[in-house]
Parts: structure tokens; C-alpha cells; sequence
């Protein structure tokens, strides 16, 4: 059965569109939440939502940071659900965030917990395949889609496999390295998102490295869609508020739609 | 290098391990595993094979052992400990991995790896370090590889043993700051695998201790368990068999994994001793982080919380899955110690025996000096993982 989250960016590729899926720290600041409603109103077909943890190793400065920033004033996941729980967002949402906080809560409580803040997805980026039978059967109990990575550096039999364990879309790793805005998109995603492509007929999404609306719709020119995060939590950094990030969130929807003259 | 048949035939690795090997998916008991981002997996796993056909080849075990021999300066002594025994009540035994070269234990895990990464073809390393006895082993054995070599270390670290910093600077290695978090071991482990994120192709992550993701806790415990055979063989003749306990300080594990191995199947009592403001086992909860499931310092929402010792080296909130496992199954026990009873056995160290230890294995000795009543009439063999030049300046500060 197709879940909320792949059934969103199959409605917006159905349509000719490519996906635009920002990244944005729950916690962070006390309009985070407003800041989610206003990316899907900007344009946003689903957000993913980062719980803030301590040792963020897939994380570059930015992310980091925000984290911290977060962490220091005190959130906490069940604050975050809470949230979650009690809002209109538009599109369905997808927590990430790293393993220990799901194994700390129990994985069973932490996927239900996620279904009941009605949210549609989780990205655990330190539990690979070869970790994921515990997850990923508390998550498929509770209809949670669990979306894995593909990185560069797997084969491609290895990432058949991703692919196929993957729920919602698959997160294409556009580089070899954490997050954060690079000055050019790295040749190895579009790579990355043809040898996907090539492998599922799931939505495959670049993210890690697409930092502006210009190298997400050179990236979509084999991509189905993006994630972007840094510069997104950059914004959320500087205090721009909902309506800043709303902003940079229509640029970019604005730069894929004119890319596919979509509108 | 040539090995004449004499020297195979003396050579101090056993070919199996009594401490076991890990699952296929690399565990010890429930504890262990790979919990890395996906870019790193094909790596480890990579690594994992390499290592085991490394390890499985009498060529790479020849070499390392010569390497162990003709360049650390293996087998490292037994010291019986004639005026601190009269002092504490039972007869203390040392293993001497002071004395290896760059003064601890370290090296031998990085000997092992260096000579792993040239095999698999990589041209970098890149290592985490706490006290700085790691990253100078690293950096010692980049050196003589000739490989470049970046090693992570915690600002507050840099500043505490600003000695070590020099010296991995003196031998080619470029030292970076770890500036988030708690700036110490943790944080520059986080680093140094972000790092390797970035460079995974090219680079070797030298990692310093039993922790990580599989296969380091496996690899790292199989090159330090030559401490573990030596100090057998060596008590064996000393003491016509295996002491009645054996102690090494604990903080991911590394020299405790070393030389347990080598008593694991005798009647011998092991006993980790861990900081008490960093007693991932004394706590006992678990956790995933670093690659591996294992025992934490956590809070209610699984944040890792940070470690404080006064030893660098021993500041980690976390501890090698094997020491988990051997807490679990009751077969090694682990025992917290303060940082004043460190100074202490520091102290006493220098005083009795003409010996300045480093914090890290002041902290096994604490234990005993805190333990004399139960271990009195005992033979206690401790593991003085490595030597105290690199605390001096920091010890002249504190006990001014």
C-alpha cells in the first residue's frame, strides 16, 4: 500500500513536477512550527522535520548548530510529537533524526509516538540496512514510512536492495560528505540519482550538497526531486522567521516548476 | 621484510583468540553492530575484509610482529613491584606499555591499522585523539608509512596537552580543533568520522579504540591482544601461572581489551576501571552511538551527555561493545574511581616505584589502593597502558 508521503510526490510528479522536500530543526526557535506550515504553503510537498540530537555525525556546521541551539534551550522529541500532534500542516512531515533518540524512547513507542503527531515518515541516517529489522518492524506496525539512504558509495546491487526497503521516496546522498551548502553541485549527484533511477520506481530525492534553487533543478534533470536542508536552517539561523523561510522555499519551488514549465 | 623460520616459530601471536570473535553481523553477545550513515558502510565492510584476510596471512602477521619488535620495542617487561606491594599488601605486577615507543599502548593498534591501510591501498589517515597518546601513535605511524595524516582533537584537549599537539605537528600530521560540544574525545570521534565521510576512498579512519562500528572493536582488541599473550607467557614464568586479578582503566577500552584477552579463560578476576564521571558501565544503560551499541551516558531522551575526568583520554561518555558484553555476562566487572584517588595513585606511582604513569592507568591503581583490604595476599597484575610525561605540566598546575 502507497503511504501518505510517497502518495504526495507521486501526485506532484503525476503532474510533470519535481519534489521539493525542505529540511527544517523542530525546536528551533518558538515559530519552528509556523515555519513548517508556512514551507507548505510556500510549496513544500512534504517537510522533514530533524530532531535535534547531540552527536549529529551526518551533520555539517549548520546543522550542527541548530541543533545545539535547540538543544540548549531545552527541546526534547516528546515536545517536538507534542507539536506535531496538535497541527495543520498541509503535507505529510518526516522526521529525521538519529538512532539513539528512537532507541532510547523504544523503538516501538517512538514509532507510534510518530504516528500519533500524525506524522508520515522517519529518516534514521545511522541505522543501515544491515541495523534496520528492529526499526523497520516497529515502524511498518505502526504504517510509518521508513526512508533509507543511497550513497555513492554502494554498489549497485547494494543499492537495488536500498531501494527496495526504502519507503516514500529514496534520499539519494548527492556527495561524499555531511550537509551543508557547497558553491557547485558535486558531479556524483546526478550520478547517484541516474543509477537510483535505473534501480526503483520509487521517487528518488538528491539532498546533502543541493543548497540553491539553481543546483536543485540541475540536479532534477535526473532527480525526481530535492531535500535541502542547510540552507534552509541557515535562514531559521538568522531569524528570518516563517516568512523568510517561506521565501527561500518559493524560490525554489519557483526555479523547479519554471524548469519543468510547470505550474 | 624477511622473518628466518626461528623467528616465526617464537613469534607471541597465538592464531586464535581466546576472547572470541564477533557475529557476522559483528557482535559480541547483544552489543556491537554497524551503526554508521550509509556512505560508510560499503567502507566498513570493506574494511572488515581486508582485515580478515590481513589477519588470516602469515606475511601481514610476520610483518606487524617485526614492526612490534624492531620498532615499538615489543615484548614490553614485567615489573614486580617490590615497594609498592610492601606498601598496599598484595604483590602488584606491572605490564610495562610505558615503555613501548610514543610511551603507551596505542601504537600497537596503529601499527596494525597503518600497515591494514597501505594493503588496502589508501593514502591518508585521519584519527580522533583524547589525551593525545592516540593521535601521536598515528601520527608516528603516518610518519613511517609516509602517509598523510589529520588527527581530531577537542579544543579543551589542545589545551591540556598542548605537548602531544607539538608532537604531532613535529611528525608531519596536521592537528584540527574539535569545537562542538564538549570539545573532547566525543566530539573530536564525531569529527574525525565526518571527516571520513568526506574522504572515504582515499582514507584510512585510524580509529583509537575498542568502539565503532564493526570491525574496530574486533580489529583494535585483536592488534593490542599481543599485551594480553605477552603478559600470559610472562606471568606463566613469573608466577608459574595467571595472576589472581587483572586491572586496566577503561574508557572506550582499549588496553583493558588488550590485556583481558590474555586472561579471559583462566580463573583470573578482570576488572575494568572507569572515571567515575565517565562510567558508561557503571551506569549500564545502552545506547547507539559511534557506530555500535554499547553502554552510554545518556539522558532521558537518548542525548549523550559529556564525560568529565581528569584524564583526557578517559573523557568518553561511551565504551567498546566487548566490555558490555563482558559486563553483562558477569565475566569482567567494572569499578568507578575520582579523580582525587587518581592523583593519589599518581603520586604513590612515582614515589614507590620510580614509575610516573599516565592518568589513564592511575586510574587501575587507584582502584587497588581503594581495594587493598579485599586484594590483600593477592597477585594483581596491572596494565600501565602508558607513561606520565604528557600529565607533568598538567600535574604541576593542579597539585601547586
Amino acid at each position: 500500500m502507497t503511504g501518505v508521503l510517497e502518495a504526495a510526490l507521486r501526485a506532484r510528479l503525476d503532474r510533470g513536477g519535481k519534489c521539493l522536500v525542505p529540511y527544517l530543526t523542530g525546536g528551533l526557535g518558538n515559530d519552528w512550527l509556523e515555519t513548517v506550515q508556512a514551507a507548505a504553503i510556500a510549496g513544500a510537498d512534504a517537510v522533514e522535520i530533524g530532531i535535534p540530537f547531540s552527536d549529529p555525525v551526518m551533520d555539517g556546521p549548520t546543522i550542527q548548530l541548530a541543533n545545539d541551539r535547540a538543544l540548549a534551550a531545552g527541546v526534547t522529541p516528546q515536545q517536538v510529537f507534542d507539536r506535531l500532534h496538535r497541527a495543520d500542516i498541509g503535507v505529510p512531515t518526516v522526521v529525521m533524526t538519529y538512532g539513539n533518540i528512537a532507541y532510547r524512547m523504544g523503538y516501538q513507542r517512538f514509532a507510534a509516538s510518530l504516528a500519533r503527531s500524525t506524522v508520515a515518515g522517519a529518516i534514521l541516517p545511522d541505522i543501515p540496512l544491515e541495523e534496520l529489522g528492529p526499526w523497520a518492524t516497529a515502524a511498518d506496525a505502526e504504517a510509518i514510512e521508513t526512508v533509507l539512504l543511497g550513497a555513492p558509495t554502494a554498489s549497485d546491487e547494494r543499492l537495488a536492495r536500498i531501494a527496495q526497503r526504502s519507503r516514500g521516496f529514496v534520499y539519494a546522498v548527492g556527495l561524499l560528505g555531511i550537509t551543508g551548502v557547497r558553491e557547485q553541485l558535486a558531479a556524483s549527484a546526478k550520478v547517484i540519482a541516474k543509477r537510483l533511477k535505473a534501480v526503483t520506481d520509487l521517487p528518488v530525492l538528491v539532498g546533502v550538497g543541493v543548497g540553491t534553487p539553481r543546483q536543485a533543478v540541475e540536479v532534477c534533470e535526473e532527480a525526481d526531486g530535492v531535500v535541502v536542508g542547510s540552507a534552509m536552517v541557515q535562514r531559521m539561523l538568522d531569524g528570518a522567521g516563517p516568512d523568510g523561510v517561506a521565501e527561500l522555499v518559493a524560490e525554489f519551488r519557483q526555479a523547479l516548476d519554471e524548469s519543468t514549465n510547470h505550474c | 621484510m624477511a622473518v628466518s623460520a626461528q623467528e616465526k616459530t617464537t613469534h607471541p601471536y597465538g592464531n586464535t583468540s581466546v576472547m572470541g570473535d564477533p557475529s557476522e553481523s559483528g557482535r559480541f553477545g547483544e552489543f556491537g553492530g554497524m551503526f554508521v550513515p550509509e556512505t560508510l558502510v560499503p567502507a566498513c565492510q570493506e574494511l572488515d575484509r581486508a582485515f580478515r584476510s590481513a589477519w588470516a596471512d602469515p606475511v601481514f602477521r610476520d610483518e606487524l610482529y617485526l614492526l612490534f619488535r624492531d620498532y615499538a620495542g615489543r615484548p614490553s617487561p614485567i615489573t614486580i613491584c617490590e615497594n609498592l606491594s610492601a606498601e598496599l599488601g598484595c604483590r602488584i605486577l606491572l605490564k610495562r606499555e610505558d615503555l613501548n615507543h610514543t610511551g603507551s599502548h596505542k601504537i600497537n593498534s596503529v601499527l596494525g591499522q597503518a600497515l591494514l591501510a597501505k594493503r588496502m591501498g589508501k593514502t591518508r589517515l585521519v584519527a580522533e585523539t583524547g589525551a593525545g597518546q592516540h593521535g601521536v601513535a598515528t601520527a608516528t605511524a603516518a610518519a613511517l608509512f609516509d602517509m598523510e595524516c589529520i588527527v581530531y582533537m577537542g579544543e579543551v584537549d589542545i589545551r591540556r596537552q598542548e605537548l602531544n599537539v607539538f608532537r604531532m605537528k613535529l611528525l608531519g600530521s596536521e592537528v584540527r580543533a574539535a569545537q562542538s560540544g564538549s570539545q573532547t574525545l566525543k566530539d573530536a570521534v564525531n569529527e574525525a568520522m565526518r571527516h571520513w565521510v568526506g574522504a572515504v576512498e582515499s582514507t584510512h579512519y585510524c580509529l583509537g579504540s575498542v568502539m565503532g562500528p564493526h570491525p574496530y572493536p574486533w580489529m583494535v582488541r585483536e592488534f593490542h591482544r599481543v599485551i594480553g599473550v605477552e603478559a600470559s607467557q610472562q606471568c606463566a614464568s613469573l608466577l608459574g601461572g595467571a595472576p589472581d586479578v587483572v586491572v586496566a582503566c577503561v574508557g572506550g577500552g582499549s588496553n583493558a581489551a588488550g590485556i583481558f584477552s590474555g586472561f579471559v579463560d583462566t580463573e583470573a578476576a578482570l576488572v575494568g576501571v572507569e572515571p567515575a564521571g565517565g562510567a558508561a558501565l557503571g551506569r549500564a544503560v545502552p545506547g547507539v552511538v559511534h557506530g555500535s551499541h554499547s553502554y552510554l551516558m545518556q539522558d532521558e531522551w537518548g542525548q549523550v551527555l559529556e564525560a568529565h575526568s581528569i584524564s583526557a583520554g578517559l573523557d568518553y561518555p561511551g565504551v567498546g561493545p566487548e566490555h558490555a558484553h563482558l559486563a553483562a555476562t558477569k565475566r569482567a566487572r567494572y569499578e568507578p574511581i575520582s579523580d582525587a584517588q587518581v592523583v593519589e595513585a599518581f603520586q604513590l606511582l612515582a614515589r614507590t616505584e620510580g614509575i610516573i604513569p599516565a592518568l589513564e592507568p592511575a586510574h587501575a591503581l587507584g582502584w587497588i589502593m581503594q581495594a587493598k583490604d579485599e586484594l590483600a595476599g593477592q597477585t594483581v597484575l596491572l596494565n600501565l597502558s602508558g607513561r606520565g610525561d604528557k600529565d607533568v605540566a598538567q600535574m604541576m598546575e593542579h597539585l601547586a
